[in-house]
């Protein structure tokens, strides 16, 4: 069965080629070409009738401009909705990390067979319709539900007016904390389940109080599985739109909504391009953080 | 907090773990036992009734919004199984560079940057909005999540079965289906369930290339939550729910690690 070499190396490329080629070009052009369009449709002007103005005039001269991310830079509007999502993004995010870290440390350290169903209970209602989850906060958080009578009842008793929960800041924030926690607990679970229990146990030895190891042992540890869920769950919060769309009221607006406006309602192309760009560049700035940051150090110990 | 790592009594973390729980589970709870509930107002119980169902079964527009996507599911699971399998075990195999960066910033980027660069892509193609332009769009972002779960599937494998078969004197082709291919194949159908949960359940990039005319499920719900709230939502969340539930046993009696390690 001997072959020439470059005959089996031809083979090789050839196989390569053909395994690879398929779904390569469908993601060039169904996920490349795309963002490169919408990159230039950015720079053009928005059509008469919605949609994209041609590139070139009736002259023939080319029909491009900046005035679209002027009109980002310019109108504080936008800057400001922008700010407020990245806030929006950063406190979802940070209650995340709260609610998450408990229950992954409390998972990792399960016996071995109660590990995977615990796990599993926290993916499975991600895995229900992301809508149907937004919509049910709309019931619990709603005027007539019992959470919102109850809370009002104890206010009543200080003396305080009645509150409304749902259509504020605060459901938005829940509903961005409710749909993203699984994206903070799996990274970090996975992180903390790898830990060697004989370092915790090093440093009772040594008389560290357990506030000591948790802050001086675990949570250094941990760092990469936090940073990796922050990323997780800060890009996805700062690009939403269906959450401050269904559970926020006027004014709970997060880029996401102004863009899909720009889109589908005033059919502004090219400043929704612009929109997106911005989105699009805070979320790689995101995730070019939490790579470095979480980049693998030397062991220190040992 | 201090009690954050008490490893011998974790009675602090349980609470909050309980609290998370519920926290996690009791908004879904809510929904399917309103979607039994005998009463227009989603707030208090008034009795059991199967009203919604068969209100939701009579409602011509969500069925044909559930045949839509069902079918969309069925075309975008087949296809990206096929391009993601192909995508996983390319990049199990050889040193490569733009393909693992294809099959993995769809995943890693806001989803609205995905649906509205498709939307300016079709427009712009003229490919009319509609099922096509949804089904070729969900095709696109369930590739990365079929390709890595091959891949996880593919580095799990001990390689040395495939090279057997070739020291056995089979073809590269066959070694792949006769061995390597069983093998990984609970891998594929795992990645093709979830393929499938995807795209049904996807609202954000339906939203951007459906047009005016077709209609899915999310969307019908979307619609639905904007408009009126009835309890004919607690219904179709409540069958949507259960389908997905019984697609995610299925893939993990098949595939045990496949969907936790993606």
């Amino acid at each position: 069965m001997n072959k020439p070499v470059s005959k089996s190396a031809d083979r090789g490329r050839l196989a390569r080629w053909l395994i690879s080629g398929p779904p390569l070009f469908y993601l060039l052009l169904f996920f490349a070409i795309p963002s490169l369009i919408m990159v230039f449709a950015s720079v053009r002007y928005a059509g008469d009738y919605g949609g994209l103005a041609p590139v070139f005039d009736e002259a023939g001269k080319l029909n491009l401009t900046l005035e679209n991310f002027q009109r980002f830079t310019s109108d504080f509007i936008y800057t400001a909705i922008f700010l407020k999502s990245l806030m929006y993004a950063v406190i979802t995010t940070c209650c995340c990390l709260l609610m998450a870290y408990p229950l992954a440390l409390l998972i990792a350290r399960s016996p071995k067979k109660y590990r995977d169903l615990l796990i599993l209970l926290v993916i499975l209602p991600f895995w229900s319709n992301f809508l149907i989850r937004v919509y049910a906060w709309m019931i619990i958080l709603g005027p007539q539900s019992g959470l919102t009578q109850a809370v009002n009842y104890v206010l009543g008793l200080v003396g305080i007016e009645p509150v409304r929960l749902l259509f504020t800041a605060f459901s938005v924030i829940v509903g961005l904390v409710y749909v993203h926690l699984p994206f903070m607990v799996l990274p970090l679970y996975a992180n903390l389940e790898k830990h060697d229990p004989a370092l915790v146990d090093a440093a009772q030895d040594l008389g560290a109080s357990a506030w000591q190891r948790f802050w001086r042992i675990t949570f250094p540890l941990s760092l990469p599985g936090v940073y990796a869920g922050a990323a997780l769950v800060f890009i996805p919060a700062l690009g939403i739109f269906a959450v401050s769309d269904i559970l926020g009221g006027t004014g709970s607006d997060m880029i996401g909504n102004v863009i899909k406006q720009q889109f589908l309602e005033t059919r502004d192309w090219p400043f929704g391009s612009v929109l997106s760009i911005v989105l699009t560049v805070a979320a790689l700035i995101a995730a070019g953080i939490a790579v470095l940051v979480a980049r693998p150090r030397r062991e220190t110990h040992g | 907090m201090a009690k954050l790592n008490a490893v011998r009594r974790p009675l602090g973390l349980w609470l909050v773990a309980l609290f998370v729980y519920a926290f996690l589970y009791v908004p879904l709870i809510i929904v399917v036992v309103y979607s039994f509930n005998d009463s227009q107002l989603n707030a208090e119980w008034v009795g059991f009734t199967l009203d919604w169902y068969r209100k939701l079964f009579n409602d011509d527009e969500m069925l044909r919004a559930a045949g839509n996507s069902l079918m969309i599911a069925l075309v975008a699971s087949a296809v990206s199984t096929l391009l993601g399998t192909m995508a996983g075990f390319a990049m199990h195999r050889y040193k490569l560079k733009l393909l693992p960066l294809l099959v993995l910033t769809p995943i890693a980027i806001p989803e609205i940057l995905v649906g509205v660069s498709l939307l300016i892509f079709f427009v712009m193609l003229n490919i009319t909005l509609g099922l096509v332009s949804i089904t070729l769009a969900h095709i696109a972002f369930c590739i990365g999540f079929v390709a890595i779960v091959v891949r996880s599937r593919l580095s799990g494998m001990d390689e040395s079965l495939t090279e057997a078969a070739r020291d056995c004197g089979a073809t590269p082709m066959q070694a792949f289906r006769l061995v390597t291919l069983p093998l990984i194949m609970p891998g594929v159908v795992a990645g093709a369930l979830m393929a499938f949960t995807l795209s049904i359940d996807d609202f954000v990039i339906t939203f951007f290339t459906a047009g005016a005319n077709a209609s899915t499920l999310p969307l019908q719900i979307y619609s639905m939550i904007k408009i009126a709230v009835t309890p004919e939502v607690n219904a179709v969340s409540t069958l949507l729910m259960g389908l997905t539930l019984l697609l995610i046993i299925i893939a993990s009696k098949l595939a045990p690690n496949a969907l936790r390690s993606s």
